[in-house]
């Protein structure tokens, strides 16, 4: 056990877990997207957890970061959220926030970021992106929406955990990029048999499991 | 649409790619090389070609997919019989190139990088081909059209579609003639 200061507050963890991890357990909320706790390279790319710590002269990443004895870290003060607040526009530059329809809207980390970063949903002032892709794309058990995606990456890391073959891929590139999902034939024969992880754990309701396939994956679970 | 025809092409192409695949070696470095042969010969990557590759190389099909989307240079449709690409390159792009590629793209209801089912065009958009003099330019088969206009493209579908009626016309001249 290992013990920090996170914002004043005395906490004790476990070695080897990251500053974010820790946080999170200890009901010190420090926004996110991208990180599973389970995973262990970090894929760091969402940009919104990032911590000060004494002795490092710039903000870091809470997810890469592992605890050590001592650490001093704080979470708000006004570089750290310089920076997540303009990770956070540019996220939602190519995030199209529809509440009304959005099967997520009661969980959304995108929302909860917003509350606690104290910023409105829209990307102002930055410009929305446009992006050359479809509204609604049809990967067979899953109805994928571009745009709710924010390619946090969860969904391809799950799946890859979870299927030998995962059919789950990042395609095209740059402002292209979409999730993919390469499988031909019999849709029985697709080796991810619709488990539904990548959907469960997909943070902003971009990939949701067809109403025809959801049954199987509960029992599947 | 699947003709026994086709099915005849796509089962040659398959057997040229089992023959050529023991020549590479099984490792991931090995995979844009295989994708880079496979497309040179077929001018297009299919999905059984990336499925084969994968199997090969023992990784998954979707990260083929995935690496083979992640670049520019390849392609997923067989190219047509008369191919347009478009440049969007610097000079292209201000000089209204995006134009005369929507105009391919309504014209013929296909995105660029497809082709048309019955497998008569394909568009393509292309980075600079090196005459930005002539902005915007597009290379219809082998033709520079240069200055093109967004009208000169209904212009060029005529154009083919005389062609066509002009050779079928012939064929029909020669074969009463026999």
């Amino acid at each position: 056990m290992v013990n920090l200061i996170v914002d004043d507050k005395k906490i004790k963890v476990e070695e080897g877990k990251s500053v974010l991890q820790a946080c999170l357990e200890n009901s010190i909320f420090i926004p996110n997207m991208c990180f599973i706790k389970t995973r262990e390279h970090p894929h760091a790319s969402c940009r919104l957890c990032f911590v000060e710590i004494d002795g490092l002269d710039r903000p870091v990443t809470s997810c890469t970061e592992k605890v050590r004895q001592g650490l001093v870290v704080r979470t708000a003060t006004p570089s750290v959220r310089r920076l997540q607040r303009m990770a956070f526009k540019l996220l939602m530059s190519a995030h199209h926030c529809q509440p009304k329809v959005c099967p997520a809207k009661d969980g959304c980390q995108l929302i909860r970021t917003a509350k606690h970063l104290e910023v409105g949903l829209n990307p102002r002032p930055l410009e929305r992106l446009e992006r050359d892709v479809e509204e609604e794309v049809d990967l067979i058990f899953f109805t994928y929406y571009p745009f709710r995606c924010v390619l946090c990456g969860k969904c391809v890391y799950v799946c890859r955990q979870r299927n030998g073959h995962n059919p789950l891929t990042f395609a095209n590139r740059g402002f292209d990029t979409v999730i993919g999902f390469f499988a031909s034939g019999d849709p029985a024969d697709v080796p991810c048999h619709h488990c539904g992880a990548c959907a469960n754990v997909c943070p902003t309701g971009a990939l949701v499991l067809k109403p025809e396939y959801t049954n199987a994956a509960t029992t599947n679970r | 649409m699947t003709t026994p025809e086709l099915d005849g092409e796509e089962r040659a192409r398959v057997e040229e790619i089992t023959a050529m695949l023991p020549h590479f070696e099984k490792s991931r470095g090995n995979l844009i090389p295989i994708l880079q042969s496979i497309q040179e010969k077929h001018a297009y990557l299919s999905g059984a070609a990336m499925e084969m590759v994968a199997e090969h190389l023992s990784i998954s099909p979707s990260e083929v997919y995935g690496v083979a989307t992640f670049y520019n240079q390849f392609r997923f449709h067989p190219p047509g019989k008369h191919q347009f690409k478009v440049c969007l390159g610097t000079a292209c792009h201000v000089a209204g190139g995006d134009i005369i590629l929507e105009n391919f793209v309504r014209k013929l209801g296909i995105k660029d990088g497809e082709t048309t089912p019955d497998r008569e065009y394909s568009i393509e958009r292309v980075a600079c081909v090196g005459c930005c003099a002539l902005a915007p330019v597009a290379v219809i088969d082998d033709t520079v059209e240069g200055h093109i206009q967004p009208s000169r493209v209904e212009g060029i579908f005529v154009q083919f579609q005389v062609e066509r009626e002009r050779q079928e016309r012939e064929k029909a001249e020669r074969e009463s003639g026999e």
